[in-house]
């Protein structure tokens, strides 16, 4: 049958001349969810927040117990770290907030949208990551530069505090959102590969807080080996301006890997499995 | 045009469909009728290359799905689970759908109005009716014009209103020369609209023929005679090959015989018709007929599995 037996009329459908699928088009689209749902904005608003307003508390308490620091605890406080304290709580949300993207879809059942929109589905993969770790690094990082100037400002009245201008500074607030997106990322390996909210969030905390805390009561020469290569121990070095254990990009590299592995194996399943 | 080729799904020991070929051409609408649990959600998950068939292969206009630049552009899609996000809006679904394939906004808008949502198309899917949900679904289908359309069991949840709505519309994307491929458990509502049926149960390709055909091939055909004198004329009409049943007094079914016959017969001996009516078996009898296998295997598996 030729195409002009077939006679499909257009019935004046509006539609580009270059209708296809592009890697372009597919982060366009992963925009558009991104930004058209209302947890989205609330989790990214939220993990500002955190970082932004636990900073100004924790430093705020800190210059006004001043008087009682002794000499010896001075030269030791870390005031960088003191103002980035809000961490800990973006951490979780950043990460949930990366498993939710994923694992919204298979809960809703528009995954199978999703994918039969591109059908090659690994543009979904590259296109989710692409947008959540652009929206993540830009916030947290503001959030970051925002919480250390606050942070600092309060912490100069009692003469605590320090500049960005000082030794790995600048490389600790800027690695604190490499961090935290990195964290989110991990989120979203993770949400490829087990594709339920519950069991994905269940195992990012495991990973991210309850690890750690198990390897601590490990005997400390095993202890001591294994800690610096979790994946959050070794992610956090870069945003400390003094590392504890790895070198500050030799611990994010650590991390990098694991995301690399996670997300590699993400994106194998979802390919070979049935949607 | 859609084209399975010895298509096979297994989920472990269980076989969903089982070496089904089929051709599902353009400009008419095609039924994909079978019971509950034949498998047809299945193949269409296979069309859509959502599932990997085990074995096989389907192919929509040359090729297989994920292979065309454009995909939503060959196959338009109703699933019958909603795939939507619960808590987006209709607009931003569509336009989500829309971006992966640079389509604008004034096509969105287009479609919106199409299938009568505009009112609430910033309204959170989560809030839908069912026949919202399902309208929202033919918008996604129809986004980038298909050659092809795929829909399971599209009428579920509409009301009257939205069942003729939908019909016509099947018909009406046929008669533009698409391929229209629906499917349904109600021989009923394919009688309304389908021309061509491929009828699977248990997986197996059971018919693939028109409705026409379909219905002609039903094996009970039978004639509905009205007579006073019922007695007579059975008594000589009833052959070897011709079987009569009294109804009621004065009211006759035979079978094995046509309504010409009857009525030369009926003259001849100068017996009075009242009515005189060949009753063909409506396609819901034919459907059961046909699928009767696939059930009863179904029932022996329970017994099967209860002894």
């Amino acid at each position: 049958m030729t195409t002009a037996q077939i006679g499909r009329r257009r019935q004046g459908a509006t539609l580009p001349a270059d209708m296809k699928v592009t890697p372009t088009r597919v982060i366009r689209s992963e925009w558009v969810k991104f930004w058209s749902l209302e947890s989205s904005k609330v989790a990214i608003g939220a993990a500002f927040l955190g970082m932004v307003g636990i900073g100004i508390l924790y430093t705020a308490l800190l210059a006004a117990h001043s008087s009682g620091v002794s000499p010896a605890d001075r030269v030791r406080l870390d005031p960088t770290s003191a103002s980035l304290s809000g961490y800990s709580i973006a951490q979780l949300i950043v990460g949930v907030l990366g498993a939710l993207i994923v694992t919204g879809e298979y809960g809703t059942g528009m995954v199978r949208a999703s994918l039969s929109a591109v059908p090659k589905r690994l543009p979904v993969v590259w296109g989710k990551l692409a947008v959540f770790a652009g929206v993540t690094f830009v916030v947290t990082t503001a959030a970051s530069l925002i919480a250390f100037f606050i942070g600092q400002a309060i912490l100069d009245g009692p003469g605590l505090g320090t500049t960005i201008g000082a030794p790995g500074v600048l490389r600790a607030v800027v690695g604190m959102g490499l961090y935290l997106t990195g964290i989110g990322v991990l989120g979203v390996g993770l949400g490829w590969i087990i594709r339920n909210t519950a069991g994905t969030v269940a195992t990012l905390i495991g990973l991210v807080l309850v690890l750690p805390g198990i390897v601590q009561a490990l005997p400390a020469s095993w202890g001591e080996r294994i800690a610096p290569y979790l994946p959050n121990i070794a992610g956090h070095e870069v945003a400390m301006v003094h590392p504890a254990m790895l070198a500050p990009w030799a611990g994010f590299g650590v991390l990098v890997a694991y995301l690399v592995v996670v997300t590699g194996m993400g994106a194998y399943l979802l390919k070979r499995r049935d949607a | 045009m859609i084209e399975a080729r010895g298509l096979t799904k297994r989920y472990g020991e269980k076989t969903a469909v089982a070496a089904l070929s089929f051709t599902v051409r353009p400009g008419v609408v095609t039924g994909f009728l079978g019971p509950n649990g034949a498998g047809k959600s299945t193949t269409m998950r296979m069309i859509l290359g959502l599932d990997a068939p085990t074995h096989g292969d389907v192919t929509v206009n040359g090729r297989r799905y994920a292979d065309h630049a454009a995909p939503l552009h060959e196959v338009g899609a109703l699933l019958e689970a909603k795939a939507v996000h619960t808590g987006r809006s209709a607009y931003h679904h569509l336009l989500a759908m829309a971006c992966t394939h640079g389509i604008s906004r004034t096509r969105v808008d287009e479609v919106i109005d199409l299938v009568g949502l505009r009112e609430v198309a910033r309204r959170r899917v989560g809030s839908f009716s069912l026949g919202m949900g399902q309208r929202l679904g033919v918008a996604c289908a129809l986004l980038a014009d298909p050659a092809t359309l795929v829909l399971d069991e599209p009428v579920n949840g509409l009301d009257p209103e939205g069942i003729l709505w939908i019909r016509n519309l099947m018909r009406g994307l046929a008669a533009e020369g698409r391929t229209v491929f629906v499917s349904s458990h109600l021989m009923s509502e394919m009688a309304l609209t389908a021309e061509h049926l491929v009828v699977i149960g248990r997986g197996r390709l059971i018919a693939d023929v028109s409705v026409a055909e379909f219905t002609n091939s039903a094996s009970r055909k039978l004639v509905r005679v009205r007579t006073p004198m019922a007695t007579q004329l059975r008594d000589l009409l009833v052959g070897p090959d011709v079987s009569v049943t009294d109804v009621e007094p004065g009211l006759l079914e035979v079978t094995g015989t046509d309504t010409t016959a009857i009525g030369r017969l009926a003259c001849q001996r100068a017996i009075p018709l009242i009515e005189l009516t060949p009753v063909q078996a409506s396609l819901e009898e034919a459907f059961m007929e046909l699928t009767q296998d696939a059930v009863e295997y179904h029932a022996q598996d329970a017994e099967g599995i209860a002894s």
